[in-house]
């Protein structure tokens, strides 16, 4: 396997307009003789999904909910970063691009960076033509807000709704092409498998989950945005439904897989409260605007937090970061989470949570500001712990929120297998080893405003593709694989339930694959995953049967296939033998603790090629070089 | 926490429809040791882990991303939508807000418009219907201008965000005796409505999402304002008051105007 990144030559700056010039473009007239298959209905999906219909193109749209409008996309809470400077205050495309690749510990490919940057001012413009009601000032122009990870104010909001609003807006641009038949709705749909037909990408097979029938879709090109795969830790911020099967059955077709072992676990999130409990409540970063974090300085500190006084308090961050403070980026935040925690220090039930304190805000703004800015934000939270955070400080500590690894991408959003795009977290591409807050919102809606549209056209036009029926027998195939898993996943008659599978496999994976990792612990991930896959695949009790809505069977199929990736997770954690961003690696750390990189033998993607049933996967690597932000240590003190 | 280890033991009456054929029933299970810390759905879960152990057909409720935001997830609990908690959606509802021995009633949404699918979920493609009809701003991809270069007051910002809140559940409709859609319809026109960037489509296209409505089998609005107090999001009954508005402004324009309009009051 050849990584090929197609990145254009020239100066950084001029890479997108060059490559928008030379890319291919398809006739007008042509464009509705091609027809485009888009998985996912999220910010990248919805948008890609209505900016294609818009040009002509045939779009049919795939999504597993009952409506495209609910994509997980619809919980980013906080906002989404553009190089406005509206605020005056020195921000520039370079500065964005300048923080995300810093921000990403340098494991983001410059060129994609830079072009990330440089649309993040057009998305806020056709946002607000949409209708999105961002915040604003009293003047009537758009307010900002700051994130973690940078020093000017660059966040547009839509309260703590921002991802809703973005979201509902690429959803009514959808919509809007459903009313005119330019695209078609799949919903309640699942995509089970990749057709691929001479080498290239032509279809999928898709599960109707209301009545269990196996559909066969074909078309020109394949377009994957179906989300990240952090439900690997059963215990995450992500929907319920998430998962990472689209991307695992393209992978095991032969698409590539950049970065799996870099997560994000992000620092404000609701503890982890029972056995029961289902998945974990995100609490804006943007909170962080306002509230100080801190535990107490003594060890088994029980009083309650009003009794605590000031100097026996310890504002971690605003000690251990002064520049950053309360704004330092997520990785770092959370690491220093875990180990106020680890050395007993932390507050709440088990020791696992540190304050968020907004007393000062309070006080200082009153509550009506704090409530303005932050509200819904404020009522989820007392929903969930019954706790009044206006009167008490919140309890927060990290949680699974973000898979900064996927499908590898060339400078395209093309996959190692022609004509399959990926967008949005489901690609690799331009968030490096961290994300930096409101940079997801960004990334999907250029990958699905302003990318893909022009680079599904490219490849349209520069190849000739023979008809696809479904008589193929690569389609034919693809079916029969499908109804032979389902067949499979119903047949055990086993003891154990689909949710006690997928939660040992969590705590096996936040145990050795979190927020920490070390040698001896992935040794030990990389043993238990596959003997617990065993038993999976031997004592599974499934209820119910595939001719009907199932939701065991759904979640049986995502498991199934959680249990191989978080395998390629744990191994491309152990190969990486540095730590960097979210990547952790115990053995590698600089003498205060902090992330320490190892740029001689790991400034490269890993991208893992599938080599077939209980083989060990081929790791390449794409070599990254970076001109425009040299290589440096990270710095956020 | 509230728990204080304290558990609760719950009946539930839960409605049980194989798929849209099936006539349907009542099946009464009891939940035993629910912690008070538990989301609603959470208590599901593990009624529905002891069904699949037992080898019966667990109960397929719709739930996404358990946080009060998606809209998924659906249910009246003892008559009201989202159950008994005012602006929270069942995701978050926490069993602390019943009491030991309860008895609860679950059924999904009750509407003409929203068939049941299986058990507690139903087909609320419907509302997605009345958006394609209308519930936009028609501007392709690349066509927009300098997002300053409109300015907004921030009161109409404010309220259009206050409208945009809609999950788009259909808890509204399940509500109303009449199963009217109108506050969900109206939330969207009235967002739109509100801003500057709304206006050149405002007469045609609350003209547009309301045919889509009616044609969905949706009731009428009599002024219940059932809607309004079961709207997990807070959506207030002045959404409607505009549309009407809009809407009979609208009409009186006539055939001229519903092609566009010129966006003037």
């Amino acid at each position: 396997m050849e990584l090929k990144a197609n990145i254009p030559s020239g100066p950084i700056a001029e890479k997108w307009s060059k490559h928008r010039f030379d890319m291919k473009l398809v006739n007008p007239a042509n464009k509705r003789k091609y027809s485009v298959i888009m998985v996912g209905s999220g910010l990248a999906g919805g948008a890609g999904a209505a900016s294609l219909a818009e040009l002509g193109y045939n779009v049919k749209v795939f999504c597993y909910q009952d409506s495209p409008r609910r994509a997980h996309s619809i919980a980013a809470q906080g906002g989404i970063n553009a190089a406005k400077n509206y605020q005056n205050d020195g921000d520039s495309v370079w500065r964005l691009f300048y923080d995300t690749v810093k921000g990403g510990d340098f494991r983001a490919r410059e060129a994609n960076v830079f072009r990330l940057a440089e649309l993040s001012v057009n998305i806020i413009d056709q946002c607000v033509a949409q209708g999105v009601p961002f915040g604003r000032e009293y003047g009537g122009t758009l307010a900002n807000r700051s994130f973690g990870g940078a020093l000017v104010s660059r966040t547009f909001y839509a309260r703590g709704q921002t991802g809703q609003q973005l979201l509902l807006g690429a959803y009514q641009a959808l919509m809007r092409q459903v009313g005119t038949g330019q695209v078609k709705m799949f919903p309640r749909r699942e995509m089970l498998e990749l057709i691929v037909v001479d080498g290239r990408a032509r279809g999928i097979v898709a599960r109707d989950m209301v009545s269990g029938n196996l559909e066969t879709h074909l078309a020109d090109a394949v377009v994957l945005a179906t989300g990240g795969y952090g439900n690997v830790f059963y215990l995450a911020t992500y929907a319920k439904g998430c998962n990472g099967t689209a991307i695992w059955r393209a992978y095991k077709k032969g698409a590539a897989f950049g970065n799996p072992c870099y997560t994000q676990i992000h620092p404000t999130c609701i503890p982890v409260h029972g056995d029961y409990q289902s998945k974990l409540t995100l609490m804006s970063e943007s909170l962080r605007n306002d509230g100080r974090i801190w535990v107490p300085k003594k060890a088994g500190d029980t009083r309650p937090p009003h009794q605590i006084p000031e100097d026996e308090r310890d504002y971690y961050l605003e000690r251990k970061y002064p520049t950053y403070g309360n704004l330092a980026p997520r990785d770092i935040s959370s690491r220093a989470a875990k180990q106020v925690c680890d050395e007993g220090r932390g507050v709440g039930p088990g020791g696992l949570g540190v304050y968020l304190d907004f007393a000062e805000s309070i006080q200082r703004l009153g509550a009506a500001k704090i409530a303005e800015k932050y509200g819904n934000l404020f009522e989820m939270y007392e929903r969930i712990t019954d706790e009044d955070p206006y009167k008490v400080p919140m309890r927060i500590y990290p949680a699974t929120h973000y898979t900064m690894g996927g499908l590898w991408v060339d400078y395209n959003l093309m996959s190692t297998i022609p004509g399959l795009l990926v967008g949005g977290e489901a690609n690799f591409s331009d968030h490096g080893a961290n994300r930096l807050g409101a940079s997801a919102l960004m990334q999907g809606l250029a990958d699905g405003y302003f990318i893909l549209p022009y680079t599904v056209g490219n490849y349209l036009a520069g190849t000739k593709l023979e008809k696809v029926s479904e008589d193929h027998p690569e389609a034919k195939a693809a079916l029969a694989a499908v109804a032979e898993r389902v067949r499979r996943l119903l047949s055990m008659k086993g003891k154990r339930t689909v949710t006690s599978f997928h939660r040992e496999l969590g705590k096996i994976m936040w145990e050795h694959c979190g927020m920490a990792r070390n040698r001896a612990g992935l040794e030990q991930a990389l043993r238990k995953i596959p003997a617990l896959r065993e038993e999976f695949w031997k004592n599974l009790d499934l209820p119910g049967s595939a001719d009907e809505l199932n939701q065991s069977l759904e979640m049986a199929g995502r498991v199934a296939d959680f249990l191989e990736l978080g395998e390629l997770m744990c191994l491309d954690a152990l190969e990486r033998e540095e730590s960097c961003g979210g990547h952790f690696r115990e053995e590698y750390q600089t003498p205060d603790g902090e992330a320490l990189r190892d740029d001689e033998r790991f400034c490269h993607v890993a991208a893992w090629e599938y080599a077939g049933e209980g083989r060990k996967p081929t790791r390449h690597v794409e070599p990254l070089s970076f001109q425009d932000v040299p290589l440096q240590t990270r710095s956020y003190k | 926490m509230s728990g204080n280890g304290k558990t609760l033991n719950l009946t539930l009456h839960v409605w049980r429809q194989k798929n849209a054929a099936d006539k349907g029933r009542f099946v009464t299970y009891q939940a035993k040791g629910v912690s008070p810390d538990m989301s609603f759905l959470e208590m599901l879960d593990v009624v529905n882990e002891d069904l699949t152990l037992k080898g019966e057909d667990p109960i397929a409720f719709d739930h996404d991303c358990r946080e009060g935001i998606c809209g998924t997830c659906s249910v009246v609990v003892n008559g009201r939508p989202h159950g008994p908690r005012t602006r929270t959606t069942a995701c978050q509802l926490h069993m602390r807000t019943f009491r030991d021995g309860d008895t609860l009633v679950i059924e999904p949404w009750r509407a003409k418009a929203f068939p049941v699918v299986k058990d507690l979920i139903v087909d609320r493609s419907a509302l997605d219907r009345i958006i394609a009809a209308g519930g936009f701003v028609s501007v392709p991809t690349g066509s927009a201008p300098d997002g300053n270069a409109i300015p907004v007051p921030k009161e109409n910002a404010d309220k259009a965000m206050d409208a945009a809140a809609c999950i788009g559940c259909g808890a509204c409709v399940a509500a109303c005796p009449n199963a009217s859609a109108m506050l969900f319809t109206a939330a969207k026109v009235a967002q739109l409505a509100l801003l500057p960037q709304g206006q050149p489509e405002r007469w045609l296209r609350v003209r547009m999402m309301v045919a889509a409505m009616d044609e969905a089998g949706f009731g009428s609005c009599t002024n219940h304002g059932e809607c309004e107090a079961v709207c997990p999001k807070g959506i207030e009954l002045d959404v409607i008051a505009r549309m009407n508005r809009d809407y009979l402004r609208a009409s009186l324009r006539g055939a001229e105007e519903s092609k566009g309009g010129d966006g003037a009051a």
